[in-house]
């Protein structure tokens, strides 16, 4: 019964979102109030039908319906509770359901907080966003229904969820990184919107800068969480591979923040007006190519769960649809997109649009790095693949430019500024930045490098040139401490979000340049030293645990002759899939990670051991949870609620005016 | 010039330079990164470049793998339905490396058909074969029926 009221539920959602579209959009164009006031319980009819829909198929997981064909393929009885409910979307079909679903939340989440917008405006930002997720729900319902039963005869225990998606990462990973890729669907719809009325002043750039910087946030913590994971679960010790599906996440996330950016400009200034509503058609073009590369089974990886080629071509279509009918708008409405402000080449317009430059073209070298191989594939012309080497030749001094740039910047002034005025806090920091990222390189690390050496000073000139501005906006206040909490919401995200990206620099450099990784054998009472830690295996012994079999080592960590830490390394078997896995032994510190991972045993009794020493590597992940909370700092600042009443005001009298 | 103009020159510019640079930049790097597929039958056709990366796949040759006492230097057969060549890699392997199994090998091939990998993926998971290897597999099993 369940999964068939989950599927009602799901049929339902699609008429729902069939009225959202029809329905909001009709009125919007005739001036119908009463059609446009249906988008709002439209779109939290949609949430709350899709909601029950997840929950029945959830409920069918913890159940262990074995009638239904997904439970019986990604879950069984001796899971742990808890992965059984990640097991509904460890698989294409649950984790489409789930897109959806956040579709529907980010959809509603705008029915909610758009009190104060103009109502043509609300009608057609819901009915856009009611098209995206009609698509994405006929796709859901046409080639990949979860709901789908074995009857008569179905198996009495189901196969396993795949063990490398057993664990805490892929609990959080997917959501997070849907919230993220999702969410870009609102900048898109008010773009859209703003199209299809025809009013493209800067208002729509601010209504949808909240919106796209917490869906920036969602997709930064997703992806970190993502890198994490592959460090203990899957990549032996590495948290970045240029694989395919991460760069298809990153290149919305590099995009996003540009357009980030661009809209901050087109707020403020009135400026690069057409290249931000082509950049937020391109963000979320670029996040259902994401969904397409990832689904389709294209890609060989982890992620693709199955191989489909229906469902690829369907993801085209929707793709080539969407993105179509958004440039085509574009096209059409081009001559009344006005850029009026004008501005200097010193200016902060002109520091925004090098910010823009540097990763537009970022994103098209992991693009290219990308497709080019899917590209050649397609025309037959052989196979091959586009190494790590590649995105790192060019990525490194694209990232290196964008901290010099930033550096400068933020402490450009609106509209025409001079170099000449920033001399004394630009030349401290260089000299500061200069002596300090040579220094500690050449004193405290060895072997040196270049190019270690310029990103920390570029790191450090980001930091130093970030203070400066600090202390110029507080040095007349009394009381300083104070002056600094009150300084704006949105200027103490910006700033938080800009040192975040210098901790995951400097993480991004020290582990690249000065991790270690030793395979060595190991066996009981054996012991290895890799980076001025003796590695001792005291143990080595098997256990049962709920779903698999595991030969766990008892490794102790020796420093100048005091003991550091413990590890527990283990290699599993998972009885249903008939599956090793690698469990490794972390011992996390700020400056440091130990790693510990077992490989196989030898014909001895010893076994095949990795242990490595990865410096810094923590500093990744926390520089993008602090980029995150910067965003969301930003996002909490009062100007945004204000603005919106004070713009809305403006807006009605406009109307009485008109009418009368 | 008018201030408008001179911005407009100035954007114009500026793309134009960042976009020349990128595609010069990228064309390069592609170059010098790519990593071509060969079934081990092309290679030992001596299809595949001596002495640059490349990557191989074919099925691991059960009895193939053996293992050196002191080391961790492992060596092992991969095939497709015509021929088979010797890989050497140091180091640990997937854990989903097993004989018979679909394996892709990233590295140099040396003077006498040998790879040295400095990686040997395997698939995540037992339902899935490397896309590069199935084809590669289907494409030689073709081949052999039309002798």
């Amino acid at each position: 019964m369940i999964p068939e009221l989950g599927h009602l539920a799901l049929v339902l959602a699609i008429a729902t979102s069939i009225l959202l579209v029809i329905l909001p959009l009709v009125g919007a164009s005739r001036g119908n109030h009463q059609l446009m006031a249906t988008a709002r319980p439209l779109a939290a009819a949609q949430f709350w039908l899709l909601a029950v829909s997840f929950g029945c198929l959830v409920l069918a997981f913890l159940q262990n319906d074995f009638s239904v064909q997904l439970v019986a393929e990604h879950s069984n009885t001796r899971l742990p509770w808890y992965y059984q409910i990640t097991a509904t979307w460890g698989n294409h079909e649950g984790s489409l359901l789930l897109w959806v679903l956040t579709l529907a939340g980010w959809t509603w989440a705008v029915a909610l907080f758009s009190q104060s917008l103009p109502r043509e405006l609300v009608a057609r930002v819901l009915g856009v966003m009611g098209i995206i997720s009609l698509c994405f729900l006929l796709f859901t319902q046409m080639t990949s229904n979860p709901f789908v039963r074995i009857l008569p005869v179905f198996p009495y225990e189901g196969q396993d969820l795949n063990p490398l998606l057993q664990d805490v990462g892929m609990i959080l990973h997917p959501p997070m990184l849907y919230m993220g890729y999702v969410g870009f669907a609102v900048a898109f719809a008010f773009v859209v919107a703003a199209l299809i009325g025809g009013k493209l002043d800067s208002a729509w750039a601010r209504w949808s800068r909240p919106w796209t910087t917490s869906a920036w946030c969602f997709l930064t913590l997703g992806i970190a969480l993502g890198s994490w994971w592959a460090y203990y679960e899957l990549g032996w010790g590495g948290w970045w591979f240029w694989d395919p599906v991460e760069n298809a996440s990153f290149m919305p996330w590099l995009l996003g923040t540009a357009l980030m950016h661009s809209l901050a400009a087109t707020e403020k200034r009135s400026v690069f007006k057409a290249w931000t509503i082509l950049l937020a058609i391109a963000t979320f073009s670029l996040s259902i190519l994401g969904t397409f590369l990832v689904r389709s089974g294209v890609l060989t990886s982890v992620h693709s769960f199955a191989t489909d080629p229906t469902r690829g071509l369907f993801l085209l279509v929707i793709m080539a649809l969407l993105t179509g009918s958004a440039l085509l708008l574009l096209f059409l409405r081009a001559s009344s997109i006005r850029s009026d402000g004008r501005f200097d080449p010193v200016s902060r317009e002109s520091g925004l649009l090098v910010n823009n430059v540097l990763l537009a073209a970022a994103c098209g070298v992991v693009f290219v790095g990308t497709l080019f191989p899917l590209l050649v594939d397609v025309l037959d012309l052989g196979k091959l693949s586009v190494g790590p080497p590649y995105f790192n030749a060019l990525f490194a001094p694209l990232t290196l430019a964008l901290m010099a740039a930033l550096g400068v910047g933020p402490l450009l002034r609106w509209k025409t500024d001079e170099l000449y005025r920033l001399r004394v806090p630009l030349i401290i920091s260089a000299v500061i930045s200069i002596t300090l990222g040579f220094g500690l390189t050449y004193f405290l690390l060895t072997p040196f490098y270049w190019l270690v050496a310029l990103s920390l000073t570029l790191v450090f000139w980001v930091i130093c040139t970030q203070i400066e501005d600090i202390r110029g906006r507080i040095r007349n206040k009394h009381h300083r401490w104070q002056a600094l909490l009150n300084l704006p919401r949105h200027y103490q995200g910006m700033v938080l979000g800009h040192l975040g990206l210098a901790v995951t620099v400097t993480g991004i450099a020290m582990v690249s340049f000065y991790d270690i990784a030793e395979d060595v054998r190991l066996a009981e009472d054996r012991s290895t030293v890799v980076a001025g830690h003796e590695f001792r295996m005291v143990e080595l012994y098997d256990y049962q645990g709920p779903n698999f079999s595991a030969t766990r080592a008892v490794v102790e960590v020796y420093r100048d002759g005091r003991q550091v830490t413990v590890m527990r390394p283990e290699k599993r078997f998972y009885w249903a899939r008939q599956m090793p896995m690698t469990q490794v032994a972390l011992s996390p510190g700020l400056t440091r990670d130990l790693y510990v991972a077992l490989g196989e045993p030898l014909d001895d009794g010893s076994w095949a051991v990795r242990v490595q020493y990865k410096p810094f590597i923590r500093w990744i992940w926390l520089g993008s949870i602090i980029m995150s909370i910067g965003g969301f700092i930003a996002i909490s600042d009062p100007r945004y609620r204000l603005a919106r009443r004070r713009r809305t005001a403006t807006v009605t009298g406009e109307q009485h005016v008109a009418k009368t | 010039m008018t201030s408008a103009r001179r911005r407009r020159l100035f954007m114009v510019m500026s793309v134009v330079f960042a976009s020349g640079v990128a595609v010069a930049l990228t064309t390069y790097a592609l170059r010098q990164h790519i990593n071509l597929f060969f079934a081990p039958s092309q290679v030992l056709a001596g299809e595949a470049p001596v002495d640059r990366v490349i990557r191989v796949g074919g099925l691991v040759v059960p009895g193939s793998i053996s293992r050196d006492q002191e080391t961790l230097q492992v060596s092992f057969e991969i095939a497709d339905n015509i021929a088979a060549i010797r890989v050497s890699y140091s180091g640990i392997l997937p854990d989903l490396f097993r004989e018979g199994q679909g394996i892709v090998a990233r590295g140099t091939l040396g003077p006498d058909y040998h790879i040295q990998a400095q990686e040997v993926l395997a698939r995540h998971d037992e339902e899935y074969m490397p896309p590069e290897v199935a084809d590669a597999l289907k494409r030689t099993s073709m081949a052999h029926d039309g002798y």
